[in-house]
């Protein structure tokens, strides 16, 4: 045992001075369950309480894997009132969103019901944790603005959710997770994407989530570290899912944001699509343009957790292939693997580039002033 | 270098931890059992707080499915992302040769001797009866 003796660090008197930044991927928690009881009824009450969210996935108990950390937190994120990291909205501003001077903060809720194999059990759940997101966090920090949680492997259901809020400010993107039960470009999220590009919406899609399919293409791997790294792989499939059956085609107006996939790998997925698709042009005559090409105009990227490359001028050349327009910069408060604004991008670049990748890409894709 | 007293002994017991600041810069000082160590608060990877670390100890592997644990309680790891750090050197063990956090002497010293000097105390009052922690800086 530790014995834990803490002063209280007193407020970073550099804040102030700090440039404002954006948050691409902030995570809320709940206090306890009981939170989203107003907006839920009995029945699901009941089964929240009494038998708990069920994923689709193996391992019921918990998470697949280790989260190198206790809630997958940062140990010094736990509220000092107790409760999970991420649960108290004054400790949150205090630790992060002062602080770091977060100018805009995307909140993605996890634990939000995506997934559940009870697909009214998610519905229910999607649509509590979307009213609670309003109650709780939004209306009291005009800095955080929400995901419009769904219930994506029922698309009737999810469609409905965001035809709900479309147009709520409070809301400015649809999340989706990245585990879909089939890969994403599928025929049956196809409503949801018109749906999410109807309302005006980015569609947000967070690595992680319950398919129901191993992380890796290649089964179940044993470390939590392959599930980290798998966790690319997992959104390169996605993402040459939505590409190749034609999504960005056939629903021009559709954003993606990619949330904590990693960014990195996203060039090379680029020229390896381009080339295969100049040879099999015959099978998907309905992409009138290059994969590549697709991407460029339709994805932006979150950058936690950042790739940590040596020499770390690699990044930059890595970063100009994607466009320094395109990336979105996120801490992933307050999960253990979080970046710190001050310290996560150790490089000189312009102030445009500085200015983008810290606040104008994110204000440009959500549409906030 | 000079030798900061930065508090009482008895404020800081065996398994106990405090974050204090010395001419500017946060050091987090460990009592292991007696023995006092501070390292600077910041971690040289993303600067999270060192102090809000879990003390835990040397997980090795000579081959894959042998484990020897040793060092119990020897090992800080950062409490963001988990690189772990030599309690009495600083030094990481993610890239000993290259990454380390800085290490700070800490002893114990009586009162009487801190009361005649020549040490800095400007944060505590100090009596001949007590004990206290002093740190090099
Ligand atoms: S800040 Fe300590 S491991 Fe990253």
């Amino acid at each position: 045992m530790n014995v834990q003796i803490r002063d209280i660090q007193a407020a970073d008197p550099a804040a102030g001075s700090r440039m404002a930044i954006a948050d691409g991927d902030i995570h809320p928690a709940r206090k306890s369950d009981r939170e989203l009881f107003p907006w839920l009824a009995k029945r699901w009450q009941d089964e929240l309480a009494g038998i708990g969210q069920r994923y689709r996935q193996p391992y019921q108990s918990g998470p697949a894997y280790p989260k190198s950390q206790p809630n997958a937190a940062r140990r010094d994120a736990v509220p000092p009132g107790g409760g999970k990291p991420g649960c108290d909205l004054p400790f949150m501003q205090r630790q992060h969103l002062d602080p770091n001077n977060v100018a805009l903060g995307i909140l993605n809720p996890l634990g939000a019901g995506q997934g559940l194999q009870n697909p009214d059990f998610c519905a229910a759940m999607c649509a509590a944790v979307n009213e609670w997101q309003i109650a709780h966090w939004t209306s009291q920090d005009s800095r955080l603005k929400g995901s419009i949680v769904v219930s994506y492997e029922d698309a009737p259901a999810a469609v409905a959710e965001i035809r709900k809020w479309a147009g709520n400010p409070n809301f400015v993107q649809v999340m989706m997770l990245s585990r879909t039960g089939e890969p994403m470009g599928n025929r049956r999220y196809w409503p949801i994407y018109e749906a999410a590009a109807e309302a005006g919406l980015p569609l947000g899609v967070h690595a992680f989530g319950y398919g129901g399919h191993p992380i890796t293409s290649g089964g179940y791997p044993t470390y939590y570290i392959e599930e980290m790294t798998g966790h690319a792989q997992c959104c390169q499939s996605g993402l040459t899912s939505l590409v190749i059956e034609g999504v960005f085609a056939r629903t021009p107006a559709l954003k993606l944001v990619m949330i904590e996939a990693g960014f990195a790998w996203a060039p090379s997925l680029a020229w390896r699509l381009d080339k295969t698709w100049k040879t099999l042009k015959q099978e998907t005559p309905h992409l009138t343009r290059a994969p590549s090409e697709y991407i460029r105009d339709h994805v932006w990227w979150t950058t936690q957790p950042m790739e940590e490359p040596e020499p770390r001028e690699h990044l930059l050349d890595t970063i100009g292939w994607i466009g320094w327009d395109r990336l979105i910069f996120a801490t992933d408060y307050p999960h253990w693997d979080f970046d710190d604004p001050a310290t996560a991008l150790p490089l000189r670049i312009s102030k445009e580039q500085r200015q983008g990748f810290f606040l104008d890409n994110a204000k440009r894709v959500y549409g906030v002033a | 270098m000079s030798r900061h007293v930065v508090a009482a002994a008895r404020d800081i017991p065996p398994g106990g931890r405090k974050l204090v600041t010395v001419r500017g810069r946060p050091i987090a000082v460990f009592n292991l059992g007696g023995a006092y160590y501070g390292l600077l608060n910041r971690c040289p990877h993303q600067g999270g707080s060192l102090c809000e670390g879990v003390l835990t100890g040397l997980l090795q592997a000579p081959r894959p499915g042998e484990y020897v644990y040793s060092r119990k309680g020897e090992i800080l790891r950062c409490p963001w992302h988990g690189w772990e750090f030599d309690i009495r050197t600083g030094q990481s063990y993610c890239d000993p040769e290259r990454i380390r956090t800085r290490a700070y002497p800490v002893e114990v010293a009586a009162g009487q001797t801190v009361v005649e000097g020549p040490y800095v105390a400007e944060t505590i009052a100090v009596t001949v009866e007590e004990d206290y922690v002093v740190v090099d800086v």
